[in-house]
């Protein structure tokens, strides 16, 4: 029922598989010969493969929504050739658990702390040391991480459903409702994010929510561009096509047949995003347009530590480098998921 | 291949125009009045006189309906005035101006040391045939976009200005002021190019004319220079092109963080203070540097590499990376997605 095993080493045949992993626009419009120009792919990768790759092997060939189920041995095996892919779902379990129940890990006050206790250094006590109010910086981070990733989330949410949705519409409904979109999507994407976002926040004023928004929005575009050009992908399918033959109605083949089938890609752009929009998020606190200071954001405590860097490294060191590790982690994992994707279809 | 480039040309200027109306449209018309928000930002927010507002409001023409509005602000546009900075009372134009050289400096300076550094590790590691040694070397991109601009800039200050006092940790004084923040600047720009060319790189050595070189007696330094390099360099070319968006954006937090100042700190404070005609400016300036390079590049790259047909492709000629035209690319704030394309294969 599934594919030979062994994903990873299998990999050498995707010499066709080309960069337009990124411009999967390129692949999708057959109007552009892909083959006109060497393109670059690891040949000995093991973890993965651009998502494109299936789609140059099985075209629209490709079975409809059914799922295939997990196949638990491979997936232990899956896991246990990959240590750091273990490593990095770990730190997102262990960060999402501290966004949801920060109590698990401290049950010391984020925002009270002892001045007495001031730039006290890391110790068994105090994980991640104190700052220049003797708070304890380890469950700062903690409760830190709640509106961080809430944050995130929101952002990616705001990318997926409105690029998505525009992009499954540009697909879908085609002709010149898809010229407008794309013609948008285009500028939208010449403009640099991080300037969409500083106008954005310029315009909806500062806090957690408003800045998470900014930073979706300037995502929509990329997330368009992907849900289009599967969605053409799977509209010239064959399952399509025969579905509309029997007199399916228009909603039950978008909705059966060619949204779950185009839903693939832009998931795993969604992981990418996470670890993008983490840094977008932390970059914006850090210029201090998310939340006011004494809550706790990542961006804002490495922002606040800034001020401290002569006698207390911890204060921005230790926040950064949460930062690092989940932004490292949601990436590894985002291209472990991008290369079963494309191996187990 | 005139009409080519005359179609391009128009399509920079077509997106140029959007993307003023894009931040038109989101700086002027949403949420928050824009002319309280200048009120409060020229003195302090609190107390601001009802007739002072009016006569701002009169003054930026925010009495007038929408589209007068925004063709009589396009029209000074074209004529490069931006209008006046609100915090500062200069015309933005000259702001933007007398801010550009710093941050030429560190955006130049960044992406050379990117560049080299990142050419030579993924040089390095195609060349090297120790399994460990490649595989270390390039998982090191992908650490390199994972951490956060500033904080690498806040590592580089604590160890270099503090611990070893060697560079200096604040302000713009000289190249031993520019070192350290241009460092920090060159982490992403070397991370991206390492993961691109590296790839393509490995790419271009399974080919078979690297083969042929081989069998005629080529050396491996030589096959790898000569050969694979040649082939492999456009790629890179394309990604440059799109870093310049993400280097813009860069300068924001490093200047910040270094207290340099430069275009970014403008573009910060501008937010700070909600100075919208800086604000604007900032965005569409950004926007145009963005579009002009890659429309640069564009139009370099036939002439580069004569597979590239200049053809009738209704998206211009085909090309390895997503085309900055549709800068698939481009798209994402920071690593966005980039991280996206290169994170297919890199590890």
């Amino acid at each position: 029922m599934t594919r030979p095993p062994a994903a990873g080493q299998s990999a050498a045949g995707q010499a066709a598989t080309d960069p337009a992993a990124t411009d999967p626009a390129v692949v999708a419009s057959a109007s552009v010969p892909a083959t006109q120009v060497p393109t670059p792919a690891l040949g000995s990768d093991d973890t993965a493969e651009p998502s494109a790759a299936r789609d140059a092997q099985d075209g629209g060939a490709r079975p409809p929504a059914s799922r295939q189920r997990l196949h638990l041995p491979r997936l232990g095996r899956f896991f246990l050739h990959r240590p750091g892919l273990v490593l990095s779902v770990i730190v997102v379990v262990v960060v999402g658990l501290a966004a949801f129940w920060p109590a698990l890990y401290t049950s010391r006050d984020p925002l009270q702390g002892i001045p007495s206790n001031r730039f006290a250094g890391p110790s068994g006590q105090h994980w991640f040391g104190t700052d220049e109010l003797g708070r304890d910086l380890f469950a700062r981070v903690v409760h830190g991480a709640a509106l961080s990733l809430k944050a995130t989330i929101i952002a990616v949410a705001v990318a997926f459903v409105v690029g998505g949705t525009l992009g499954l519409i540009a697909g879908f409904v085609g002709r010149w409702v898809e010229d407008v979109i794309m013609r948008v999507v285009d500028v939208m994407l010449s403009i640099p994010g991080l300037f969409m976002s500083l106008a954005l926040v310029t315009a909806f004023g500062y806090g957690t929510v408003k800045v998470a928004v900014a930073v979706g929005i300037a995502q929509v575009a990329s997330f368009a561009r992907v849900m289009r050009s599967e969605v053409l992908k799977v509209r010239q399918a064959t399952y399509v096509e025969a579905s509309r033959s029997i007199g399916a109605r228009w909603y039950s083949v978008l909705g059966r047949h060619v949204l779950p089938n185009a839903l693939g890609p832009v998931l795993v752009l969604a992981t990418l995003d996470f670890g993008v929009s983490v840094l977008a998020v932390s970059s914006l606190s850090f210029l201090g347009y998310g939340a006011a200071p004494p809550a706790p954001e990542w961006g804002t405590l490495i922002s606040s530590g800034r001020n401290y860097l002569a006698n207390a490294w911890w204060l921005t060191t230790l926040p950064g480098l949460t930062v690092v590790a989940t932004v490292l982690s949601t990436n590894r994992i985002a291209r472990a998921l991008d290369g079963e994707w494309a191996t187990q279809r | 291949m005139w009409r080519y480039v005359l179609r391009r040309l128009a399509q920079a200027v077509g997106v140029l125009w959007a993307a003023y109306t894009v931040t038109f449209l989101v700086l002027d018309f949403l949420p928050g009045d824009p002319v309280s928000a200048m009120a409060g930002a020229g003195m302090d927010s609190q107390g601001i006189d009802p007739a002072q507002i009016e006569k701002l409001r009169h003054q930026y023409g925010f009495d007038q309906p929408v589209l007068v509005q925004y063709f009589h602000y396009l029209t000074k546009a074209l004529r490069g005035d931006f209008g006046t900075s609100v915090s500062t009372n200069r015309s933005v134009s000259s702001v933007l101006l007398d801010a550009l050289p710093p941050t030429l400096a560190l955006t130049g300076l960044g992406l050379t040391i990117g560049v080299l550094t990142g050419g030579l590790l993924a040089f390095a590691a195609t060349y090297t045939n120790h399994r460990w040694l490649r595989q270390g070397l390039l998982s090191l991109p992908s650490l390199g976009v994972s951490v956060p601009g500033f904080w690498i800039g806040l590592m580089l200050v604590q160890l270099f200005s503090f611990r070893i006092r060697l560079f200096p940790a604040f302000g713009n004084d000289g190249l031993r002021g520019l070192i350290l923040p241009a460092v920090t600047m060159a982490v992403l720009p070397g991370a991206m190019v390492a993961q691109i060319l590296a790839r393509s790189l490995l790419t271009a050595l399974a080919e078979p004319y690297t083969q042929t070189a081989q069998a005629k007696g080529a050396g491996r330094l030589r096959v790898h220079l000569r050969h694979a390099l040649r082939n492999a360099l456009l790629p890179t070319l394309t990604i440059i092109g799109v870093l310049t968006g993400q280097l813009m954006a860069n300068a924001v937090v490093i200047e910040t963080v270094f207290s340099r100042n430069g275009l970014g700190r403008i573009t910060a404070a501008a937010v700070n203070v909600q100075d919208i005609p800086v604000v604007q400016g900032v965005v569409v300036f950004g926007t145009f540097v963005f579009v002009t390079v890659n429309l640069v590049i564009d139009l370099v790259y036939p002439l580069l590499d004569p597979r590239i047909a200049v053809g009738s492709a209704r998206r211009g000629p085909a090309r390895p990376r997503g085309t900055p035209s549709d800068p698939t690319l481009g798209g994402g704030l920071a690593t966005s997605t980039v991280v996206g394309s290169t994170a297919g294969s890199s590890r």
